[in-house]
């Protein structure tokens, strides 16, 4: 290996000067991994940041005056409620699940998982269909009491919160019930051993030891709350997001709405900066060894208050709404299905299996950069490199389109000399652009699952193969890979499913034909025909739930 | 029973379905005595432990801590009601605080001024007092070991459990920290049970040792005796190096083997004619080169100060000699050898 | 083998890209596909002219058409709503057509001046009411609703949505600024319950008597009484003594950089005769901008009524002033 490198060298002087000319910083080929992937996702990320260099005054005075405190508040209730709530659910249900013992737990374990294949904008319109002043409960109260005055009003605050931390709250689960579950008894015991109860021992060992896990898992919730434009829209509640679409479509200034986008991306960054310097020096390689020690057998009246929370979660935030899909979609399947349908699902699963694979790839990359240089450059690339899930859809996928697009208009004029090439598109319309776009906004959900595993792998491995004489690549695959298996098929179905819920860089940059369940949903949903969307919606529900339960079987749930 | 006992196990047994992990236990271990269990992994010592801490629900049997019952098959004391402390294998170091909020993790019932002091005088006695305000993944095995010992003693428990606490650490440290460790909870007056599979970890720290085996103890007694004065071939075998060299009972109290005649008490079963197997030490076989008594070298064994040959006498059988090392044989060589044995043991062939 | 995957992956990723057939038209459309999608099978089988086109919301796709610029693949933009039309031409994506067909099909206030789009088709944002609640007589006008009298028996759409955007703009087309942030004000003191997402849930609330009134755009109600006719609901054409009923239209217009005008513009033709009109306004229950042709029978069936004769071309051009005028007087 040396020698031939050498050679080479000796043989290109001036690129062997080139090199070494290099700042320090692009000299190391993992540094520059994090680099490529930053700024993939820097690029749609500055598209939008450099519309600051249009000031758009006016339009700021409007909303300053009128708009931007409502929204910062509601923004925050928003964030607050949902971040509550889904830690709430998933802490409590992943620690169930991971260390405890309850009738119906191995089911249940996974059941819960699935309210992540409905789209959040689905549960939201069935639980006002439902809940509403003109949905069959209330209905039935006015019939039965003359009243349903006092019932809580769906179309709230608190409904939000409910509806979106339903659909958000799995992420934490995950994510916290695999941090348990790997951490096992052992810390409780620890704790338990030196006097503390195991209540006690839960909140001083257990929770803080899985807090990076908790904190991935709520980050990704709320990234997804701070960019959901679908959920709002349906319960009229503004935001961040709506003002964004508001200012852009209502008032004609993409401008304005990319600096509010952009504004969006500074609050999350100061989040993660933040969390990241709280946790400095502590590391969160688990106590002590996994060793099999048995779980926590819950009896009696708690074992079957576990199995009832459990139910009641699983039955509000999936049962339901997929009953009421379902028989939505019987209503219109006559009318509505035909041969195309095969068509949509095909490409459905294409671009959600491609995009997946990638995002996960990209997110294994990016990982095992940050662990192999922890240096302040590379942990800020990692940051950028996530930070397109805080970026609403549509805001993000404008800036992806007009990257490319440019890079487009750039290449064609280099080519078309050569290459007599009419006027035309190369990338555009290639699902190259779905798919680089697909990657910038999922790789914080590719990266959490990943980078997490990633936390569990002793940097003596590394040494150890070194030694062994296994370069870096071949360490990856033969060392690292069996160890972050669990990591990976986590992170290629979370992206599978997101992508498949995808709709606003799905809309934009498909190429001609390339219709999926998302955009079929859309058609109907732009027109008001929530019962025609239930169709392509159940049918996109159904073939999330297969990468779910594989998930729940392969993935590391089972540990 | 002597109810001064600190611990006591009372014919405690514990099953995983139809497996019987521990069988029929009992021990008692006074107040300020360092004990231990010992033997090969899957005898069921970690249970026992683990049973003591309240981690297990006793199938049969009682434990009691200081005279009084807190766990019998119907009712188990929660863990952190018991006052016992205990050492993990792994040391279950929490990774989120640092050394000194570790020790001070078990001190929320005391006065928050005194918490400090105590911390810093645990550290001290550990030799860590320098190494407060790292975290654990920033100290190396030893200090690890030495932290997670300072955490279980901080809280003054009545019993201090040590579950393998060395066997992540090298030899040479393993033997060190013993002896301190040993040191510590001596000058601590802790009493406290240690499980290990090595024994040179529980001749190190141990008053009394149990050597366990199918859930059961073999035998209890003190490492002087375990060695020289072992109740049962297991042990015998267990404990120590050596070999059991077959021989007959020429008359009461003399056996006849391939080294001579030996005098010695004999198990009271024995009888004149039958064939019996003797326990021979390698330092009850002493190099001698006037003895007319030869046998060759098969291996050598470099050990420092000595080594350990492995003969063989002119009838097959092996026996083990452990010989100053300035005496430096070649393999395949012949030597003069005698036997020192200060009392015999001897089984009788089943 | 890595690498063999790799460039596998590549290859399929790059070959799917799209190739401009001579003679198709290519469409952007705001319009969802189910409504459009059977006009192009119909115009392809009548003139042999295949069609290609793409959906999304009207923002996306016309930064789409910005960024493409000159190698843009489209030919037309279809959207909904004089306002987005009136954008797209505002910012250079659209280009002037010259059609005798056009100009003698489509009235003068339902296409752009420069005749850079066309008006192919009209929606009628009109007043809805309990009839169970309410006699006609007790409605007269859009401004009336902002009266006390209406007091927490009001239900009103999001002023998200550009119909009350374009709404409130015609207003202030014809009131001027002052006069409609008061109507506009009077509207959101006399609400019953938060703003709806959209018209249909809007209608049902009114059904079942969370309000009497509201405001809605016709083919929503044709949409809802074709499946829930026992419903206590009934249209109200207002203004039919001064201004009219605020129209809108769904429309198109020839993409600047087109490659292929004159199957562009053939295609807007077509759309303005007899067959394309029955289609573009009956699969949608919305009135035909040809004045030659009726609407559906059904449609028809619900009174003919007097337009607000306004060009359509206003509500872009107040849009953003709307937008404010609705955010101080905190109408969501």
């Amino acid at each position: 290996m040396e020698t031939v490198k050498l050679d080479y060298i000796r043989k290109a002087p001036k690129l062997s000067a080139f090199l070494t000319s290099l700042p320090a910083i692009f000299r190391d080929r993992w540094r520059l991994v994090a680099l490529v992937f930053a700024t993939l996702v820097l690029i749609p990320v500055l598209v939008v940041i450099s519309s600051f260099f249009h000031p758009e005054k006016e339009v700021w005075q409007h909303l300053y005056q009128h708009v931007l405190g409502d929204l910062l508040l509601n923004t925050l209730w928003l964030v607050l409620g949902v971040g509550a709530s889904t830690l709430l659910l998933g802490v409590s249900l992943g620690w169930l699940t991971a260390v405890c013992q309850f009738p119906g737990r191995r089911i249940l374990s996974w059941a819960l998982l699935l309210p992540i294949a409905i789209p959040a904008y689905v549960t939201a319109f069935v639980f006002i269909g439902l809940l509403d002043f003109t949905g069959p409960l209330q209905g039935w109260l006015r019939e039965a009491f003359g009243s349903s005055d006092w019932f809580p009003r769906i179309r709230s605050t608190g409904g939000v919160i409910l509806v979106m931390s339903l659909a958000l709250y799995p992420y934490v689960y995950l994510l916290a019930r695999n941090a348990f579950a790997t951490q096992g008894k052992r810390a409780l015991e620890a704790a338990q051993a030196l006097g503390h109860s195991r209540t006690s021992g839960f909140f001083r060992v257990a929770l803080p030891m899985a807090r990076p896990w908790i904190v991935g898992g709520l980050m990704l919730a709320l990234m997804e709350t701070l960019a959901d434009f679908g959920t709002v829209s349906v319960f009229n509640y503004d935001t961040f997001t709506t003002a964004i679409y508001k200012t852009w479509f209502g008032m004609f200034s993409l401008d304005a709405a990319s600096q509010l986008a952009s504004l969006l991306v500074i609050i999350v960054f100061v989040l993660l900066i933040l969390e990241q310097v709280s946790r400095s020096r502590m590391r969160y390689t688990q106590a002590g060894r996994h060793q099999e020690t048995g779980r926590i057998q819950l009896k009696g009246v708690a074992a079957w208050a576990a199995t009832l929370f459990a139910v009641i979660v699983v039955s509000v935030a999936f049962i339901v709404p997929l009953v009421q899909l379902l028989i939505w979609a019987a209503n219109v399947f006559a009318e509505d299905f035909d041969s195309r349908y095969l068509g949509f699902l095909q490409h459905t699963l294409m671009l959600a299996g491609i995009a997946a694979v990638i995002t996960a790839v990209g997110a294994l990359l990016l990982s095992y950069a940050a662990r192999r240089n922890n240096d302040s450059l590379t942990r800020t690339c990692v940051r950028i490199a996530t930070i397109g899930y805080a970026l609403p859809g549509t805001v993000l996928a404008v800036g992806v389109f007009v990257a490319i697009a440019w890079l487009d208009r750039t290449l064609l004029q280099l080519l078309q000399p050569i290459m007599q090439i009419e006027a035309g598109m190369l990338l555009q319309g290639s699902l190259l652009i779905m798919l680089v776009a697909y990657m910038a906004r999922f790789m914080a959900v590719g990266f959490n699952p990943v980078d997490s595993a990633m936390q569990r792998l002793p940097l003596s491995l590394d040494d150890v193969s070194r030694t062994l004489g296994v370069g870096s690549l071949t360490m990856l695959r033969r060392v690292h890979a069996p160890i972050l298996r669990g990591g990976m098929v986590t992170a290629l179905i979370l992206v599978f499913v997101d992508v498949m819920k995808e709709m606003p860089i799905t809309l934009m940059t498909r190429p001609f034909g390339w219709d999926t369940l998302a955009v079929r949903i859309f058609e109907m949903t732009s027109e008001g025909e929530w019962e025609r969307a239930a169709l392509p919606a159940v049918t996109l529900v159904l073939v999330g739930l297969l990468p779910i339960i594989f998930l729940s079987r392969h993935g590391n749930l089972n540990e | 029973m002597n109810n001064n006992a600190l611990l006591e196990l009372r014919n405690i047994s514990q099953s995983y379905g139809d497996l019987r992990v521990v069988q029929d236990l009992s021990l008692q271990l006074a107040k300020g005595q360092i004990g231990c269990l010992l033997g090969p992994s899957g005898c069921g010592k970690t249970t026992v432990l683990r049973l003591i801490a309240g981690f297990e629900r006793l199938s049969a049997g009682e434990i009691r801590l200081s005279g009084t019952p807190v766990a019998t098959p119907d009712f188990s004391l929660p863990t952190e009601k018991r006052r016992v402390g205990m050492v993990f294998q792994d040391y279950a170091l929490f990774p989120h605080l640092t050394v000194f909020e570790n020790v001070a993790f078990g001190l929320h019932q005391i006065e928050k001024s005194l918490r400090g002091p105590r911390v810093m005088e645990l550290l001290e006695v550990v030799g860590l007092a320098e190494a407060a305000k790292k975290y654990p993944h920033e100290l190396s095995g030893g200090q690890q070991q030495r932290v997670a010992v300072a955490r279980a003693l901080a809280p003054s428990p009545d019993l201090l459990l040590l579950d393998e606490p060395f066997s992540n650490l090298d030899s040479d440290l393993r033997e060190r920290l013993s002896q301190e460790i040993r040191e510590v909870l001596k000058s601590q007056n802790a009493t406290a049970i240690l499980v290990t599979h090595d024994q040179h970890e529980a001749f190190a720290m141990a008053d009394e040792i149990g050597v366990m085996h199918q859930g059961m103890i073999q035998q209890w007694d003190t490492a002087y005796n375990l060695y020289h004065k072992p109740n049962s071939r297991f042990v015998a075998d267990f404990v120590g190096k050596g070999v059991l060299l077959s021989g007959e009972v020429v008359e009461r109290g003399r056996v006849m083997t391939d080294l001579g005649g030996l005098y010695g008490e004999l198990p009271d079963t024995v009888r004149v004619g039958q064939t019996v197997d003797i326990l021979l030490r390698p330092d009850d076989i002493v190099h001698d080169d006037a003895s007319k008594l030869q046998a060759t070298i098969m291996h050598k064994a470099f050990q420092g100060a000595d080594i350990l040959y492995t003969l063989k006498l002119e009838s097959g059988q092996q026996v083990l000699s452990l010989v100053p090392s300035h005496h430096n044989h070649k393999l395949g060589e012949k030597i003069g050898i005698r036997l020192e044995i200060d009392h015999v043991i001897a089984f009788r062939r089943t | 083998m890595f690498s063999r995957i790799l460039s596998a992956l590549l290859l399929s990723v790059f070959t799917i890209s799209a190739a401009h057939a001579a003679d198709e038209v290519v469409v952007y459309s705001a319009r969802a596909e189910q409504l459009i999608k059977p006009m192009f099978d119909a115009f392809t089988k009548e003139t042999g002219v295949p069609v290609k086109f793409i959906t999304d919301k009207e923002g996306p796709l016309m930064e789409r058409l910005r960024a493409e610029g000159k190698n843009t693949p489209a030919d037309l933009l279809l959207t909904v709503d004089a306002g987005n039309l009136w954008q797209a031409a505002n910012a250079g994506l659209l280009k002037p057509v010259q059609s005798k067909v056009l100009d003698a099909n489509i009235p003068a206030h339902l296409k752009d001046p420069d005749n850079q789009w066309f008006g192919l088709s009209i929606r009628a944002r009109t007043i809805v009411y309990n009839t169970k609640k309410l006699e006609p007589a007790d409605l007269s006008t859009y401004e009336d609703l902002a009266s006390p009298k209406w007091k927490g028996k009001l239900c009103l759409r999001t002023s998200k949505k550009v119909y009350n955007q374009s709404l409130v703009a015609m207003m202030i087309a014809e009131k001027g600024e002052a006069e409609t942030e008061k109507i506009v004000n009077g509207w959101v003191n006399n609400l019953a319950t938060d703003v709806f997402p959209d018209d249909t849930k809007l209608m049902e609330a009114i059904a079942v008597g969370q309000c009497d009134v509201g405001i809605v755009n016709t083919y929503y109600y044709g949409r809802l009484i074709e499946k829930k006719p026992d419903l206590p609901l009934a249209l109200f054409w207002p203004n039919q003594k001064n201004s009219g009923v605020h129209v809108n239209v769904s429309g198109a217009g020839v993409v600047k950089h087109s490659k292929n005008e004159k199957g562009a513009v053939q295609l807007l033709e077509w759309f303005s005769s007899e067959n394309g009109q029955r289609m573009f306004a009956d699969l949608n229950m919305e009135y035909p901008a040809n004045p030659a042709y009726k609407p559906d029978p059904v449609v028809a069936g619900w009174g003919e009524f007097k337009h607000n004769l306004i060009n359509v071309a206003k509500a872009g051009e107040l849009q953003a002033t709307a937008v404010r005028l609705m955010d101080r007087a905190r109408y969501k």
